[in-house]
């Protein structure tokens, strides 16, 4: 490229220095190493837009629509406002794409996926963005539907982007983890393969996202930023090794296991003895992993393993944050019929959300308008004391329905205790 | 011609297996226990008695072609060929032999990558996208995450803080980088200034109106064009109206701001997760390297460091220590701004003697 087409980059030359690795270097690279003039012009315009970025103080970077044939959604369009100053970039699309769960590659498949990149796109990819998706980022409209065909050859769908169903994400999960109660690689792709039209042509009233972890510990961040969160869980007693929790007090001493296990314990259901052997109260653990994550060797989950299931978790657009809720306290993922309800209950609940929130809704906000009962009626699931943190404190309510929904709860309890 | 394009494969997400390390499909759901012999690298120990190493470390994020084939290049020669990214892009490789570990960590030091983010360290900063590529930001991502991590490395490389630090940053209010113990999201102080001449080409105004959380957002006549209004009493300057309107341009060379909140906390260990509160605003968004953002942050971390007992994450510290107290240490105002009036406010006040002196 010819060196007096540069654009000068003084503030982010700024951020070449330090030790942490600098992404203007790597941008740098692509303009002055890559041997594709293409390349080297394109990130040397993108260099100029956002140094100018950065003396403004302001993004210039606009919507629009493309996609690839057949889909609706997946790109994130963008066409800059200041393309007469950098018009080499002045079409910059981003393609979100699929990873598989828990965000494992082969070497080998990164590089085949480089090549592609470097073939049809800017070169430049970030593994992944806020909702899971490979980014990669920076493309013209004709590049888009070739790097797609390429890479969809090989194995690579798109994902989400719109009022759609969204690409889904999992923790590191029973791969690599002693903590993982759950399949998470099944379960994601049992549920987000299951709704792969809702993914592609975006006709919901807003997003819907799908989050899994292994375990309470939820290293997906899966209440909060999931409409539909599934984590892992066990019911029965947790397991003690009693031989590994003498060896931690001698490594550690007593006092530690007093004041970073059993007085941090939020049900205050353990107990050291004098033996230097531990007591649970299983029944009253709330499966927290406190101790576990504490005590890694001597304690471990039970074997009678699940998942629990949270709805409308979201960031703070429009009413504010929100935590998912409890919906089904324990559901088993053994057998193929088990799967088929986890997915069927999804179904039920995006259908209820098409049907019911308003337009750029969440699945969280439309259960804050119309209350936690009239959702789960709507979605046929019982209510169960597992979904509040206490009761009522309003007796503001007409309840002239009281002898129906008691005699309903001692049905369930009946046929509960009859398997 | 239709008829002439490819038609899609619709196979979604793809199967995890084939990009799995033997170790990890062959000990899948059977893993026993894990150590961390140091900073930067965990070891797994399966109930079949397999040993796995795991060595992480942190990139720029955004990553050029060059950069990719490093990190694969590193995996070929000195691990096994398999690589994970983990939800806050770092890179992880997974080999059985332990001799293997070290000459790995010199491959990637070597290369300027950046070995560490396990356990009680302060972990790579979750990333949004800023003015590289959104299309409402108020801020960059990539620099204030550079620039952070740059003056946090030792931090990165080592764990000695109480109990992990998750650090978030989000370009505008919407919040993509979502909750942290510590975040650095951008908070507008003024509303939009309108553009009354495109408003009724580019904006669909009753969505523009169903989107204002406060309801002051009205459709009205400016000039003779249809266009929209602001009650600028009621605005919050949240920018929810930007994304659906650009004319209603809310980011703003000076009056866009840096707000940070501390306590946010995904995990359900000890206490059930927790929203993050506000602590610092009016902090100047200053590219290219933020530095009053950055030295909020350290202060915030030093007291913590300091004051927390093993294990607490920030908002068990906080929740022990009580939130006078942390105002006292870390130097930080207490203002009006931090009394909640929002949806549930009532919650967050103190409706009782509880007090700490």
């Amino acid at each position: 490229m010819d060196k007096s087409k540069i654009h000068p980059t003084p503030m982010l030359d700024v951020l070449e220095d330090g030790p942490w690795p600098s992404f203007v270097s790597g941008f740098k690279r692509m303009r002055d190493e890559h041997p594709d003039s293409r390349i080297n012009e394109t990130i040397n315009s993108l260099l100029g837009q956002l140094e100018h970025s950065y003396e403004t103080r302001k993004g210039y970077w606009k919507g629009g629509t493309v996609s690839v044939f057949g889909y609706g959604g997946g790109i994130i369009p963008r066409f800059s406002e200041v393309g007469k100053a950098f018009p080499e970039s002045k079409e910059f699309h981003t393609l979100r794409v699929q990873p598989a769960p828990g965000n494992y590659y082969t070497t080998d498949m990164l590089n085949q996926l480089a090549d592609s990149w470097e073939k049809w796109g800017s070169g430049m990819v970030t593994f992944h963005g806020q909702t899971g998706n490979i980014m990669f980022i920076g493309t013209t409209t004709d590049n888009t539907q070739h790097f797609f065909d390429e890479i969809n050859e090989y194995g690579w769908d798109l994902g989400g982007a719109g009022p759609c169903v969204r690409t889904a994400m999992s923790c590191v999960g029973a791969a690599r983890c002693e903590q993982s109660c759950a399949n998470e690689h099944g379960i994601q792709r049992h549920l987000v393969n299951t709704f792969t039209d809702d993914v592609h042509r975006p006709a919901l009233p807003y997003k819907f996202k799908f989050k899994i972890s292994g375990c309470p510990n939820d290293c997906q961040n899966s209440i909060e930023r999931s409409d539909f969160s599934v984590i892992g869980t066990w019911r029965d007693e947790m397991k003690v090794d009693q031989a590994e929790v003498k060896a931690f007090i001698k490594a550690k001493g007593r006092d530690y296991v007093l004041d970073n296990v059993t007085s941090r314990c939020p049900t205050n259901c353990m107990t050291l003895n004098d033996d230097d052997t531990l007591d649970v109260d299983n029944h009253n653990c709330v499966r927290c992993m406190h101790c576990l994550n504490v005590m890694n060797k001597a304690l471990s989950p039970g074997d009678d393993k699940g998942v629990t299931i949270l709805i409308g978790g979201k960031r703070t657009l429009k009413i504010g944050d929100l935590m998912g809720t409890v919906v089904v306290p324990f559901m088993k993922l053994d057998t193929a019929e088990d799967y088929e309800k986890l997915v069927e209950l999804a179904s039920e609940i995006i259908d209820f959300f098409a049907e019911n929130a308003l337009e750029h809704e969440r699945t969280g906000e439309m259960i804050e308008r119309i209350g936690l009962v009239n959702f789960l009626e709507g979605i046929g699931v019982e209510v169960d004391p597992n979904m509040v943190s206490n009761p009522r404190q309003s007796s503001y309510v007409r309840m002239d329905g009281w002898d129906e929904e008691a005699e309903k709860w001692f049905a369930r309890k009946a046929e509960q205790a009859a398997g | 011609m239709a008829q002439d394009m490819r038609h899609p494969i619709e196979s979604g997400c793809p199967d995890g297996f084939q990009y799995m390390h033997p170790s990890m499909r062959r000990n899948y759901g059977q893993w026993k226990y894990h150590e961390h012999p140091r900073p930067g690298v965990l070891l797994h120990v399966a109930h079949s008695g397999d040993k796995l190493w795991t060595v992480k470390c942190g990139t720029q994020r955004i990553l050029d072609v060059f950069t990719l084939r490093k990190l694969t290049e590193i995996g070929d020669k000195f691990a096994d060929g398999y690589i994970r990214f983990t939800i806050r892009s770092n890179v992880e490789y997974v080999i059985t032999d332990e001799t293997k570990v070290e000459p790995l960590i010199k491959a990637l030091e070597d290369a300027g990558f950046v070995v560490g983010g396990t356990a009680n360290s302060v972990a790579m900063i979750s990333h949004t996208q800023g003015w590289l590529h959104c299309d409402i930001p108020g801020t960059d991502a990539s620099g204030v995450v550079k620039s952070m991590m740059d003056e946090l490395i030792e931090e990165f490389k080592n764990c000695n803080m109480p109990n992990r630090v998750h650090i978030t940053t989000s370009c505008c209010q919407i919040n993509c980088g979502g909750q942290g113990d510590i975040a650095i999201n951008v908070q507008h102080t003024k509303p939009p200034k309108i553009n009354h001449d495109l408003v009724a080409n580019v904006c669909e105004r009753p969505t523009v109106v169903a989107r204002c959380p406060v309801a002051a957002i009205r459709p009205a006549m400016v000039n003779g064009k249809p266009s929209l209004e602001v009650d600028e009493k009621k605005c919050i300057c949240c920018g929810a109206c930007f994304p659906p309107c650009p004319p209603m341009q809310i980011n703003d060379a000076e009056e866009t701001k840096l707000a940070i909140w501390v306590g946010g906390n995904h995990s359900n260990a000890r206490s059930k997760p927790t929203f993050q509160k506000l602590v610092a605003a009016g902090v100047p968004n200053n590219p290219p390297r933020w530095p009053e953002a950055t030295a909020i942050v350290k202060r915030i971390l030093k007291e913590y460091k300091e004051g927390a007992k093993d294990w607490e994450r920030i908002n068990d510290w906080i929740d022990r220590i009580g939130w006078p107290r942390f105002f006292e240490v870390t130097g930080l105002p207490f203002t009006k701004y931090h009394i909640d009036n929002w949806t549930g406010a009532r919650n967050s006040l103190n409706a009782s003697t509880h007090i700490r002196f």
